[in-house]
């Protein structure tokens, strides 16, 4: 009788820990599934996300929706990214009347200091703003910055450029396509 | 007297001097930002701690730690600041709670674990008797056989 309490001991010991073990590796998997996701692709569904600006605005999905957006990750102290804020400004400028196209700034892991003043150097008014607790970045799984995510008015990610664009008509030709009817 | 008459002005001019300072702490050493930023990681550079980056996004997070010394924010209050702008990421230890208890529940559990099994197993040997291997018939009949073989060798 005894043998057998011990034998039935013995076995739920050992489904317990089989079952803590399995519960860990489907812990490690999801984890792993999730950092080999890479980057978000074309016609994936673009995360919502709020950005508050500088400013202090909040701009959310609703202010998005029906427009093309060029979401634009950077940082004050990433070089790449000053290669490319000229023609970003420009751009936004020759846009800003339209009410269908919204560029936003993302400022990934940045001093605010350093940023308004990399925001004033490159004369940029388009919103900007800090990703507070680096959570859209990790939503858009980007990789690095500058890295630039255009949405179309479906609010698909249709465009994805790693490293900075290259001039004002790569840029353009891209929004301007989205735009197209 | 003339510098008695001087004295009021002499106060005023030190107050406006010294109201801004007092406000604010001193400028904190670089072994004391180091020892908040030994604590913290930069995403930008995977696996270095904050006092041991080199990159011009870290030499920021450095200043931006001074700056929070002399505006008279704790250690605590620094490393909540940067977890709100940053996220827990940054924290060289992770805050205990959801799934980083694992991180501290998991290694001692383990420790336990395995202790406990050692011991079990070490008790397990010493109940266990040597056991006496008993002949087997057929073992004793091909002892035999080479036996009788033997002797007629002989």
């Amino acid at each position: 009788m005894a043998e057998k309490e011990v034998g039935q001991t013995s076995i739920w010991g050992r489904l317990l820990a089989w079952a803590v073990l399995l519960g860990l590796l489907g812990l490690v998997a999801i984890q792993l599934g999730r950092s080999q996701r890479g980057m978000l692709t074309r016609g994936e569904p673009a995360p919502s996300f709020t950005l508050t600006t500088f400013e202090g605005t909040e701009i959310g999905s609703e202010d998005m929706m029906g427009k093309v957006v060029l979401v634009n990750f950077w940082a004050s102290w990433c070089k790449p990214c000053e290669q490319e804020a000229e023609a970003l400004q420009t751009a936004w400028e020759q846009y800003e009347g339209r009410d269908d196209v919204l560029f936003l700034g993302v400022d990934y892991v940045d001093t605010e200091k350093e940023a308004l003043a990399y925001l004033e150097r490159w004369d940029i008014t388009y919103p900007n703003g800090p990703d507070l607790g680096t959570q859209i970045y990790y939503a858009f799984r980007a990789r690095g910055v500058p890295e630039t995510f255009i949405i179309n008015k479906l609010g698909e990610i249709a465009f994805v450029k790693i490293g900075p664009f290259q001039g004002l008509e790569e840029l353009t030709a891209v929004v301007d396509r989205l735009l197209e009817p | 007297m003339k510098i008695l008459s001087l004295l009021p002005g002499i106060i005023l001019l030190l107050a406006v001097y010294a109201g801004p300072a007092a406000a604010q702490g001193p400028t904190p050493s670089v072994d004391e930002v180091n020892a908040i930023a030994k604590n913290l990681y930069c995403p930008v550079c995977a696996n270095v701690p904050l006092d041991a980056c080199g990159t011009a996004a870290c030499a920021q997070w450095r200043q931006q730690i001074s700056d929070l010394l002399i505006a008279g924010h704790s250690e605590q209050q620094i490393y909540d600041y940067f977890v709100q702008q940053y996220g827990p990421g940054v924290l060289a230890t992770p805050p205990p709670g959801g799934l980083n208890w694992l991180i501290y529940l998991l290694p001692p559990a383990v420790v336990l674990l395995g202790a406990a099994l050692v011991w079990r197993s070490l008790a397990a040997w010493r109940k266990k008797k040597p056991r006496s291997k008993p002949a087997t018939t057929g073992e004793n009949k091909y002892s035999k056989m080479i036996e009788d073989e033997l002797k007629a060798r002989r």
